[in-house]
């Protein structure tokens, strides 16, 4: 008998994961309750910058329901600092981060006391009852005025404000030429400042922990991303011992790098747990949310790109300013060095300059927000490249034709020092052309101009890479990245011939178990429905880099494969045994392995109950066909795509409506399309509302004036398109399984898609630039700003960036 | 304060606190954890319930104001075992990620149905956004709305009218905020 079994990798299987979440049976950290639980709430600064002369709980301790109030000086021996894993460079700055305000407060929102009680209501009641005396420090908030000499400074103890500065130079690094000489002797040289505004990861759950201390074994259960690297960092930095933290993370609603984190909450709460001995909870409420978990982009981007007439590109320059908030949080410095190795993106540039300054503000952390450091870069460069076709009057589209590596010189090594293993830009910028109907909409756009509709039509395009799946570990080590990039899995065959694979990857709305689930299948010839997929759990999987960057399928499933290799191979010997031959004779597939050339067969689920059994197994064989695996990969993976986006814009109001939107991405190889799709339709929604929407805003004395879903604005349904997607496949070569990693592709590459589609829409009237979030009002006043400069000096000079000066020089 | 609601087909009379919300009632005194919060302003959507037949945000109703009143959560919506056709299209359709948005987004779309058996694209978008989703970017919510629309035509079963219990007792908009 022949097996026939339908591959399950690159069907559309329904999510495994579903069941629990459309019922409402599903294990939020919220949902918990344990026997003797404690509510915890937190008293938060209402200043950005303040000394704390007095906090007063005496009267918070005798409130109803009261066990406790703690403030930083109760914890101030154990709490120690909130670790940072990314040292960016030897002389890095980095404050003091207590989970617990000590004596100052650096960002509003910072918590300052916390009310440990039998109920929440009561624990929120009590915290009125504190008393605290503030005395005001001065405010620093703008990046510029901070990095000036005489500066006031957030953190006085470090004399400046900047936390480091870290270059990458391609002559230095012998990856190109030199980019002074290279600008100086182009033909054509264009420099614009972006501004990649403060944005709010925004996950829908808000985050939520609690710590049980029963016996001295502290079990965390924490809405986070990064259950593992928690447990770590917890057991480093408050000196528990590692073996006696367990850290959970049951279902997770949503993350996008908001929940890579060792969060001030974390730690509190198990300092009140471990304090107290009882189990205490504590969930943010949005507000809360809004205010003090981590934001993410903020940067202002000074760029050259320097050019022959014929648009080949010679030079690009950054200089960047990135805004580290006032603490270094876990990955914080490194974000923008992300950026550092994508500015060149898809295009060959033969010299390449990178600086970036990472600079103290009285504001909340920044870190990790989906994409992290890569839609900053692709931003840039995809808006340099329509400033450049504008300046030499050429199709943008052509003028990146002419500039991108070609499908036939792959591999390639950029200016930037990566490999780039495959990719076929002609392939998916012909398939989304096509969809988009690129010919006829500019053809519409040139009849609008023609009879000066008041409703322009805008084009706009994106041709995007990026590095997913964050591994090869010495890569990182180079990088002063604290940890490695490996990931971990397990595969264990239960005597049932059921399967259950263990995962370090830790999902959050991903669809790892479905996903996995397909993989294993496949590898090793048994049902879907056989397996069951582990994960968010120190406790059974054991060692894990979690989920981030993109690089649970192209890091964390491979080591589900090589562990699902390893099984097959402790199989084989005892098939052998079991079946009387020799092993050489034996073939495996579809499950099964059969003796060459006979009809005499066994399948890897009767090994299972055989191996369990252990009656007959051959001599020195191992009763077990459990293995684990642990992968690192050789390189990164370098998903790419086209996005095209029409945008209608009214001239009259500055209102701004996305008409169509076609991407077609190339991720490599699909384990499941309708997850991918639906990971894209979401990337793109983030995007999008960078573009359009999103901002957060602090007013003059430091205070988040978007604290609530209110001002903070999520788009709607009612406020996207439906989206055109599609792919081209080119397998990736650093994976076994070809796969390149899709999460962040959306998100990365719609936001200057938009963009440029607005820019496109109102060149005629002088724009050349319109800030994000690109609000009807900025876009009117653009246009007005335009039209004048238009009228006086000539429509064609200066970057034109609204209230922006774009012709000042780098940031330094 | 005692209350006695109907909630998901059980009676329960309990003594609440005045200021107690009716999505912390579900929650905490009655184990109803599927109904989730997730802003503090009525912003989002994720605590969507019905009350007496219509959606509410329940993070904006008082449980007083439940007493006497029906509420369906989306623990309540699956009949006989089945799923709801709602929820069964958010499946078929890959309507969801994370899903922490999906139980208020479900209890609204069959709202939506209700008043709307047959909506068009741009009938879901303004029907839904009331709900926001950080995951899914909607379209394959759309989708599903649509899909269970089709499936819920007359005759494809009893779940395609809305139950009106003749009460004519509807939440006041001031304390519903289920646009
Ligand atoms: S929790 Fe957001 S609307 Fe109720
Ligand atoms: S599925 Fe995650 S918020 Fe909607």
């Amino acid at each position: 008998m022949t097996s026939t079994i339908e591959p399950e990798v690159g069907r559309s299987r329904l999510r495994k994961e579903d069941e629990r979440l459309i019922t409402g049976r599903t294990r939020w950290t919220d949902n918990l309750t344990l026997p003797g639980m404690l509510h915890l709430a937190v008293l938060r600064s209402p200043f950005a910058h303040a000394r704390i002369t007095s906090i007063d709980v005496s009267e918070a301790k005798t409130k109803p329901g009261v066990v406790d109030v703690f403030t930083g000086a109760d914890f101030a021996d154990e709490q120690g600092s909130l670790p940072c894993a990314w040292p960016i460079t030897e002389d890095q700055k980095a404050p003091d981060a207590p989970a617990l305000a000590v004596d100052t407060v650096n960002f509003a929102g910072e918590a300052v006391a916390v009310v440990v009680a039998r109920s929440d209501y009561e624990a929120h009641d009590a915290l009125e009852a504190i008393e605290v005396d503030y005395e005001d420090l001065p405010v620093v908030l703008d990046m510029e005025e901070a990095i000036k000499d005489g500066a006031d400074l957030v953190h006085s103890a470090l004399s400046t404000n900047t936390s480091a500065t870290w270059i990458f130079d391609s002559s230095e690094a012998g990856t190109g030429g030199e980019v002074e000489a290279a600008i100086a002797d182009s033909e054509v040289v264009i420099t614009r400042k972006f501004r990649q505004q403060r944005l709010i990861p925004a996950f829908m759950e808000p985050r939520s922990v609690v710590v049980d201390p029963t016996g001295g074994q502290f079990t965390m259960w924490s809405a986070t991303q990064i259950p593992h690297i928690l447990r770590l960092m917890l057991a480093m930095t408050l000196g528990v011992p590692e073996h006696k933290v367990r850290v959970i993370a049951p279902d997770v609603g949503g993350g996008f790098g908001g929940k890579l984190q060792v969060t001030p909450e974390e730690v509190i709460a198990f300092l009140a747990a471990r304090r107290l001995g009882r189990p205490v909870k504590f969930t943010e409420s949005r507000s809360e949310s809004l205010l003090s978990a981590h934001h993410g982009r903020d940067q202002i981007q000074h760029l050259t790109l320097s050019a022959k007439r014929d648009g080949t590109i010679t030079g690009l320059k950054v200089e960047l300013l990135a805004d580290m908030g006032a603490y270094l949080r876990l990955v914080s410095p490194g974000v923008p060095i992300l950026g550092a190795f994508m500015f060149n993106s898809i295009y060959k540039i033969p010299a390449y300059r990178f600086v970036c300054t990472n600079v103290f503000t009285n504001k909340v952390p920044t870190d990790a927000y989906r994409g992290a450091g890569r839609p900053e870069a692709t931003f840039a460069i995809e808006r340099m490249m329509d400033e450049l076709a504008a300046e030499l009057g050429v199709d943008p589209l052509e003028l990146r034709e002419k500039n991108w590596i070609k499908h036939e010189e792959f591999p390639y090594t950029t200016v930037a020092g990566l490999t780039y293993d495959s990719g076929d830009y002609e392939a998916a910028t012909a398939k989304a052309k096509e969809l988009f109907d690129y010919d006829g909409l500019r053809h519409e756009q040139a009849e609008r101009r023609e009879r000066k509709d008041p409703v322009q039509l805008g084009i706009g395009i994106s041709t995007f890479t990026e590095m997913c799946g964050l591994a090869p570990s010495r890569v990182l080590g180079s990088l002063s990245y604290g940890a490695g990039g490996w990931e971990h899995a397990a595969v264990r065959m239960l005597p049932t011939g059921k399967v259950e694979v263990v995962t370090g990857s830790s999902p959050h709305g991903q669809g790892h178990e479905t996903a996995w689930s397909q993989i294993i299948a496949d590898q090793l010839g048994v049902p879907f429905e056989d397996i069951e997929v582990l994960h968010g759990d120190t406790q059974s999987s054991h060692k894990g880099m979690d989920t981030y960057g993109s690089r649970s399928l192209t890091v964390g499933a491979i080591a589900a494969v090589k562990a699902a290799e390893k099984v097959v191979t402790k199989a084989r010997p005892i098939a052998a045994h079991m079946l009387e031959c020799a092993e050489d004779d034996l073939e495996f597939a579809g499950g099964k392995f059969t003796v060459r050339g006979t009809e005499s067969s066994t399948t890897i689920q009767d090994v299972a109950l055989a191996v369990f059994a252990a009656h007959d197994l051959p001599d020195g064989v191992e009763p077990s066909l459990d293995s684990e695996a642990t992968f690192d990969p050789e390189n990164f993976s370098f998903p790419h795509g086209t996005h095209l986006c029409a945008t209608e814009v009214d001239t009259e109001t500055g209102r701004v409506t996305v008409r169509s939107y076609v991407c077609v991405d190339d991720i490599g190889k699909v384990i499941n399309p309708m997850i991918v799709e639906g990971q894209v339709h979401g990337g793109l929604a983030q995007g999008i509302a960078q573009a359009l929407f999103e901002e957060a805003v602090h007013d003059e004395g430091g205070t988040l004036t978007t604290g609530t879903f209110a001002d903070y604005l999520l788009p709607s349904a009612a406020d996207l398109p439906s989206f055109t997607t599609d792919r081209t496949e080119t397998p990736s070569t650093s994976n076994p399984l070809g796969v390149k990693g899709v999460g962040e592709a959306g998100t990365i590459a719609s936001t200057p898609a938009v963009v440029n589609a607005v820019v496109d829409a109102l060149r005629p009237y002088g724009v050349h630039d319109v800030e994000m979030p690109m609000t009807p009002m900025r876009v009117w006043q653009a246009i007005r700003t335009g039209q004048a400069d238009a009228g006086g000096v000539g429509a064609e000079s200066g970057g034109g960036l609204g209230s922006i000066d774009a012709s000042s020089g780098g940031a330094q | 304060m005692r209350i006695t609601v109907n909630v998901d087909g059980t009676s329960y009379t309990d003594e609440v606190e005045p200021r107690q919300l009716l999505v912390h009632y579900l929650r905490e005194r009655l184990g109803k954890v599927g109904t989730v919060v997730g802003c503090d302003t009525s912003n989002c959507g994720a605590c969507t319930v019905h009350l007496d037949g219509h959606s509410v945000k329940s993070c904006s109703v008082l449980a007083v104001q439940a007493d006497g009143c029906e509420v369906t959560t989306i623990e309540g919506i699956a009949r006989d075992g089945k799923l709801h056709p709602v929820q069964q299209a958010f499946h078929d359709n890959h309507a969801l990620q994370c899903g922490f948005c999906t139980p208020g987004m479900i209890m609204q779309s069959i709202d939506l149905l209700a008043d709307n058996p047959d909506p068009d694209e741009q009938a879901v978008r303004e029907g839904i956004e009331g709900n926001l989703c950080r995951c899914t970017g909607y379209q394959n919510i759309v989708r599903a709305v649509r899909d269970a629309a089709h499936h819920m035509r007359p005759g494809a079963g009893p779940e395609a009218e809305r139950v009106e219990d003749g009460s004519g007792l509807r939440a006041p908009s001031s304390i519903g905020g289920g646009e």
